[in-house]
């Protein structure tokens, strides 16, 4: 592989990141870093708290249209499984039933619209987070460790234009965080 | 502290005090803030051999034995065939189809629990939801061995799918018994994604604290890398009410499906419209039943009263007794109809099962499924565990006598005398069911010690809850 152009503007470093210890801190502190004018930025947290993702400029959510697309399409192949089955594949005269007997093709038909909704549920929603990712940057900060147990941090992220190391740190800084650190790629 | 440090001591020991129950009123006790319920939580998948409770290990060791037992009567099947079952004609539905109904059924309270418990926005289940959700994907995985272990040639069990084969032979889609294949394995596999995506954020927690650095790998695969963005919970949460809204109606299917077996037959006993909503409230009946009687020695092992506490036990004790009412109403219903019905086949099937050969279990099934339960009017009786418990056990035997009732009696005495017969379960018989419930325990104390046991992060949700909430009385 040839050397890839980076298109970063500050080579290894990914970002500048704040600790707090309440999600309450967290918050107004996203909605400060917005106002700000920052926008490629995300904010950490052991437990999901009502209204971070908004606080820092996340919309659209699009988790709900995969799995009513999927249900849609179990609900389409569970029938035409089972009207293919009844009705072209294996024809059978069942007690003077005619093939296209429907409603008993109704609760496989619901199952699968289950199934295939909830495997997307789980599959688009980890697509869309972009996981399974076992490295990420922000690991590399030692106290991040704390971000699944009792910590809540914002992180600003390098590619944002208005990124500029000093500054950015000096923010963070006004914040009233616990500590501030660089996130070395 | 350093985790290098941690491994080097690892001496992580329960509480050694006795904590004790905050009471009726309160979800969680005091003083537990977002590091302490990470510890105690994660303190039990990391506990030392050496310290880990005594009990463990004997009941690990007791549902192991039971597990190999299994195996030799699962290992007898395959080389005799189902001749060593007690089946005969009248009777081709034993003990394979009861206990296959009785494990679906304590499935479905965890479910219940998981599912519409959060839809509705009933916190005491934070504490127990996890746990009973991996009741229920090991119940339905002892559930799904019967129907197979049943069909004589075991190993053909893949013909049960619609699959293009050699012989262009397709499954019957009209039947019921093919909707239970469907139903039953999509059931597991909700149930699966369910519990697994419950767990992630759980297991990115124990990536970050484990003591030891094969635990942190494992941990860290397990957790495909979750980082806690709050982008990604925000698609989390949306996933898990998607999930807990598809699950819903899917666990009432299941075990409406399951008595379509039943009742679209033309038998007397079985040809009953009440069965669906009967089913899935005896399911949802057993299942509370199991989650008491393992949830009620869980804490108390664990030294975990003020993580599961009464409010919690008393509510899932609230919910039997009145799910047991609608069950006590289904053996009313299907009674008033044997003799409102003026059939009288239908009328001999009902009076065959109360007086019949097997009339004793008809009564011990009322005493267990309707009378004993109603002590749980008394509040004494709901703040008093050992009580709870016992009732649990009872409920539990109650429900598996029920399904007894229903797939026995029901066939042994058919429209033509000269077709009876009677059904005696054989030593193998028991050995299987025996066998499911070692391996159903072994699983559960596997999963106690390898997997956070209740849900870390719905549990530090509660905290923040709390923490901002107007204080409530403590119970005196």
């Amino acid at each position: 592989m040839s050397h890839a152009v980076s298109t970063k503007r500050y080579e290894g470093l990914h970002g500048a990141l704040v600790e707090f210890d309440t999600p309450e801190a967290l918050i107004e502190a996203c909605e400060k870093a917005y106002a700000e004018g920052y926008r490629k930025m995300d904010a950490y947290a052991p437990m999901p708290v009502e209204g971070l993702a908004e606080a820092i400029g996340f919309k659209k959510n699009k988790v709900a249209m995969c799995v009513l697309i999927a249900g849609c399409t179990g609900v389409c192949f569970g029938l035409g499984l089972l009207e293919w089955i009844a009705g072209i594949a294996y024809p059978h005269n069942v007690g003077g039933r005619p093939l296209n007997s429907w409603p008993a093709f109704i609760p496989i038909t619901f199952e699968c619209m289950i199934l295939f909704s909830a495997l997307t549920a789980l599959v688009s929603m980890l697509a869309m987070n972009g996981l399974p990712r076992p490295y990420h940057a922000v690991f590399n900060v030692p106290a991040f460790l704390r971000a699944s147990v009792d910590k809540f941090f914002l992180c600003i992220e390098s590619e944002d234009p208005k990124f500029e190391p000093n500054q950015t740190v000096e923010f963070l800084n006004s914040l009233g965080g616990v500590e501030v650190h660089y996130v070395p790629e | 502290m350093d985790p290098i440090e941690k491994a080097k001591e690892n001496n992580i020991q329960l509480p050694s005090e006795l904590i004790p129950d905050p009471g009726p009123n309160i979800v969680l006790g005091r003083g537990l803030d977002y590091t302490t319920v990470t510890d105690r939580i994660a303190g039990i998948v990391y506990l030392p051999w050496k310290n880990s409770p005594k009990k463990w290990l004997v009941g690990a060791f007791i549902s192991f034995c039971f597990v190999n037992l299994l195996m030799l009567a699962v290992y007898l099947l395959f080389t005799r065939g189902v001749g060593i079952w007690g089946l005969n004609i009248p009777v081709a539905w034993g003990f394979a189809i009861i206990n296959f109904v009785w494990w679906i059924g304590i499935g479905h309270a965890g479910t219940l629990i998981s599912a519409v418990l959060f839809l509705v926005k009933q916190d005491w289940r934070t504490s127990i939801n996890r746990f009973s959700e991996a009741m229920t994907l090991f119940a339905v995985a002892c559930a799904g061995m019967f129907p197979i272990l049943h069909l004589g040639r075991p190993w053909l069990f893949y013909w049960l799918l619609p699959y293009p084969n050699s012989m262009w032979l397709w499954p019957q889609p009209r039947s019921p018994l093919e909707w239970d294949v469907f139903a039953v394995s999509t059931y597991g596999t909700v149930s699966l994604v369910f519990w697994y995506v419950g767990l992630l954020p759980d297991l990115a927690s124990l990536r970050d604290t484990a003591p030891s650095l094969v635990q942190r790998k494992i941990y860290g695969v397990l957790s495909l890398g979750w980082r806690g963005s709050a982008i990604h919970w925000h698609r989390y949460q949306k996933a898990y009410l998607l999930l807990a809204g598809l699950a819903t109606p899917l666990v009432l299917s299941v075990h409406t499906i399951v008595s379509f077996d039943f009742a679209v037959s033309q038998l007397p006993g079985w040809h009953t419209t009440i069965f669906p909503p009967y089913f899935v409230a005896g399911a949802v009946y057993s299942g509370f039943a199991m989650v008491l009687t393992l949830v009620i020695p869980l804490r108390a092992w664990y030294n975990m009263r003020d993580l599961i506490t009464l409010r919690t036990i008393e509510s899932a004790a609230k919910l039997m007794l009145g799910v047991g009412l609608i069950v006590a109403y289904g053996y009313g219903s299907e009674a008033f109809f044997a003799w409102y019905s003026g059939d009288k086949y239908e009328a001999f099937m009902y009076t065959n099962r109360m007086f019949g050969p097997y009339g004793f279990m008809y009564w011990l099934l009322i005493l267990c499924n309707i009378a004993i339960p109603q002590l749980l009017w008394s509040q004494k009786v709901r703040h008093n565990l050992a009580m709870v418990w016992t009732i649990s056990i009872v409920v539990n035997i109650g429900m598996w006598l029920e399904r007894f009732e229903i797939v026995v009696t029901s066939l042994h005495r058919d429209f033509l005398p000269s077709s009876w017969g009677m059904y005696v379960p054989t030593k193998w018989d028991i050995a299987t069911y025996a066998g499911t419930i070692g391996f159903f325990m072994l699983l559960i104390f596997l999963f106690v010690r390898f997997l956070p046991s209740i849900s870390i992060f719905e549990v530090r949700e509660q905290v923040h809850h709390d923490l901002h909430a107007a204080p409530v009385e403590e119970h005196v």
